[in-house]
């Protein structure tokens, strides 16, 4: 279930040792054809109001909406609409990603024992180490193809060899805030990006055409999830069913048989299988769960998005942050606690805190910034201007977010999707940890923005529950990084999958995503799933 | 082109309220591309999404403007939010929904059927009285001036040349050099 980077990746394996796979996924097929897989559709474009209006890449809300609500006493649900919708499409969220592709820290595996246990967090351990994990990590950055830089990283866990590709072209704003970080003693370096820098894997090196977050990449560039899904589907073993939904999962005797999928006409079928492979992200492969009766308590508990801090710089020069793709810079100073970080936490209460990466970046696309101008006379004045994109530059930063069972994913009592099933119902609330570490973090890059000669900074965070529904910055997160709502661990009480991604109660389910996710880290969740998509698939054929 | 939805009254009223909301929105065709929003299904494919991958104007084969058809369920999500649910059972499985179309037609009569010759103060001050309305018009003001020019508005690319944009630049991309230099 699901195209995209998990399932590409799982199915990419299975095919390679002769497995037969049948991919499910709901979304439409815009990527390749199906007949000759090394053809692909063009129908991606540089088109803002395609893919950021118009719900180009689904789930379009209307027809398979989600709900939200910050805790459990306002009501059913506050929100109904788009909640945090990730591309519901073949190739799934590898679609509308930029590609920032880095790998988990050591620590990051294990918080717990690194720094200790946080009130009102389940904080735990992972059921395995980076050590596990490296080989994968090395062939998911091959598989995908990652431009990077191996030694540019002072924080980076040990590698087993270089980056497949060299970085691309810095962006110009980056290398203005690269530069202030620096000179504040932080060790900026060349995001590691999923889209080529050179021609890699049959397909050309990425032109910087700006159109990368959030647009399909209309040369294919971007390596994920096209290269996993094409092997596979190549292998002539592998059968891509697009437009089918899979409502249930069929168990007999602890076993799962089979799936039940409603086609692109309506109309319900069976298939067999033996094994079955979840890959439809960390609210959909859940909400699939519960619709197949599989109980765990603890399935689609534990959500974890990454709190998003916004610092952003008017600046007196512009920085054209639409040539590029979209993010050339990070740095993980934030994620590891400093003496001055370890003051704050013990200000706010906290015995520790970190932060997450931060991305180098500005705003790219016209009608967005448009719509951020009061209209009349002055509109006109203010585009050329352009204070809100051409000289707007800062940071994003994806901090860290703490595993609170009381964030979950479960099904709306009311709400139906246009083929009658329950909706996902998102019931999240940040924890204080974030909110501090956001505050102190959001400081020292406003310090950064300053040593940049900013004219004036504004911070924002998402999600911010002071603003109102529906507006961009709102209760419910943006960020599309969404993890941890069928935890790994080894033992069944206090986890639902085991340390290759089976279900504890049924093991011939394997799930290939981020819903398996311990902590969220401060990275972007792809490449570790990847990497445990194809150590779960690995695992599979023992 | 002969509009889609609006008759030439209600076309004139969004024309000159997109004006004073963007100066410069009448000469980029904004009030086409609204017409083109919410008359999409009068052609063949509806013009929901453009085509890809290039638009030609700057290399490659000019894809724009072959829109990519929409499949039944497509259709269901676009009539509903551009007609209305108008008690139609498979539009309604949520509740019912007001459509753009309507909502349109409730706030041009609002602004008035005099609002074309009133003076500019008066046209302010009436879309400042409809304020939902006025919110709607902006965002879709916004789109039809900075969006594709083959979706209707940003007639040959003025609204991106009044700001240095060079809107898509696909197959050419940019230079290494234009990305990291001043």
């Amino acid at each position: 279930m699901g195209s995209g980077p998990g399932g590409s990746a799982a199915a990419d394996v299975l095919t390679a040792a002769g497995w037969s796979v049948v991919i499910f996924e709901k979304g439409r097929n815009h990527l390749l054809d199906l007949d000759d897989p090394e053809r692909l559709k063009g129908d991606y474009s540089n088109d803002e109001l395609k893919f950021t209006i118009r719900h180009f890449l689904g789930p379009d809300p209307f027809l398979e909406p989600r709900t939200f609500r910050r805790r459990e006493r306002d009501g059913d649900h506050a929100f109904v609409g788009d909640v945090n919708n990730v591309p519901s499409t073949v190739g799934g969220g590898g679609v509308h990603a930029d590609g920032k592709l880095p790998r988990f820290r050591e620590a990051d595996f294990r918080l717990h024992t690194e720094y200790g246990p946080i009130d009102g967090a389940a904080l735990a351990d992972w059921p395995l180490t980076y050590d596990d994990l490296e080989p994968f990590y090395a062939e998911a950055e091959s598989l995908v193809g990652v431009a990077g830089d191996a030694g540019a990283n002072p924080f980076a866990a040990p590698r087993s060899g270089p980056y497949p590709m060299p970085p691309g072209a810095p962006m110009y704003g980056a290398t203005l805030s690269a530069a202030a970080a620096e000179r504040l003693g932080y060790h900026p370096y060349p995001a590691p990006t999923g889209a080529n820098s050179v021609p890699y894997g049959g397909r050309p090196a990425c032109n910087n055409c700006g159109f990368c977050a959030f647009y399909g990449c209309p040369i294919h560039a971007k390596g994920d999830p096209v290269a996993p899904l094409q092997r596979a589907l190549l292998s002539g073993r592998a059968e891509l069913r697009p437009e089918t939904f899979v409502s249930r999962i069929n168990i007999s005797n602890g076993r799962a048989t089979g799936v039940d999928y409603v086609d692109a006409a309506g109309h319900t079928h069976t298939e067999t299988a033996r094994h079955v492979v979840l890959a439809a992200g960390a609210v959909e492969t859940p909400r699939l769960m519960l619709l197949s009766g599989l109980d765990h308590p603890l399935v689609g508990r534990h959500l974890m998005f990454h709190f998003q801090t916004l610092v952003m710089a008017g600046l007196r020069q512009r920085v054209h942050p639409h040539r590029g793709r979209s993010v050339t810079h990070v740095h993980d100073d934030h994620l590891v606690p400093d003496d001055r970080s370890k003051r704050a936490a013990k200000d706010a209460g906290l015995p520790w805190f970190r932060g997450g990466m931060v991305e180098h970046c500005g705003p790219s696309t016209p009608i967005q910034e448009a719509k951020l101008y009061p209209w009349g006379d002055a509109h006109a004045r203010s585009m050329r201007e352009s204070s809100l994109r051409e000289r707007m530059w800062g940071f994003t930063m994806q901090g860290e977010d703490m595993p609170q069972a009381t964030n979950r994913v479960d099904l709306d009592p009311t709400v139906r999707d246009v083929r009658g099933f329950p909706v996902a119902r998102i019931t999240y609330d940040s924890h204080r940890f974030e909110r501090a570490a956001s505050a102190h973090y959001g400081e020292r890059l406003t310090e950064i923005l300053h040593e940049m000669d900013a004219e004036w900074t504004v911070t924002t965070t998402s999600p911010d529950a002071s603003f109102p529904y529906g507006d961009f910055i709102s209760p419910v997160p943006q960020s599309k990084h969404v993890m941890g709502t069928a935890r790994m661990g080894a033992d069944p009480s206090t986890s639902v999958v085991d340390p290759y991604g089976r279900l504890h109660d049924v093991p011939n389910i394997v799930i290939a995503d981020s819903s398996v996710f311990v902590t969220s880290s401060g990275y972007g969740p792809t490449l570790t799933l990847v990497a445990l998509a194809l150590r779960a698939a690995t695992a599979m054929m023992r | 082109m002969p509009q889609l939805f609006f008759d030439d009254d209600a076309y004139a009223v969004v024309a000159a309220a997109c004006e004073r909301l963007i100066p410069g929105a009448t000469d980029a065709g904004v009030a086409d591309y609204v017409d083109g929003l919410l008359g999409a299904f009068a052609v063949d494919p509806p013009r929901i999404w453009a085509g890809g991958p290039f638009s030609g104007r700057h290399g490659g084969d000019a894809g724009f403007g072959s829109f990519i058809p929409l499949t039944p369920m497509d259709e269901l999500a676009w009539r509903t939010r551009i007609e209305g649910s108008q008690g139609i059972a498979e539009r309604e499985f949520n509740g019912p929904v007001v459509g753009l179309q309507q909502r349109y037609r409730e706030g041009i009569a609002a602004l008035g059927a005099d609002f074309t010759t009133c003076d500019p103060e008066e046209q302010d001050a009436r879309l400042r009285a409809q304020a939902d309305f006025t919110a709607l018009l902006y965002e879709h003001a916004c789109e039809g001036m900075y969006g594709a020019p083959e979706y209707g508005g940003n007639r040959n690319g003025s609204g991106w040349q009044r700001i240095d944009f060079e809107g898509d630049v696909q197959p050419r991309g940019y230079t290494d050099e234009k990305v990291s230099q001043p």
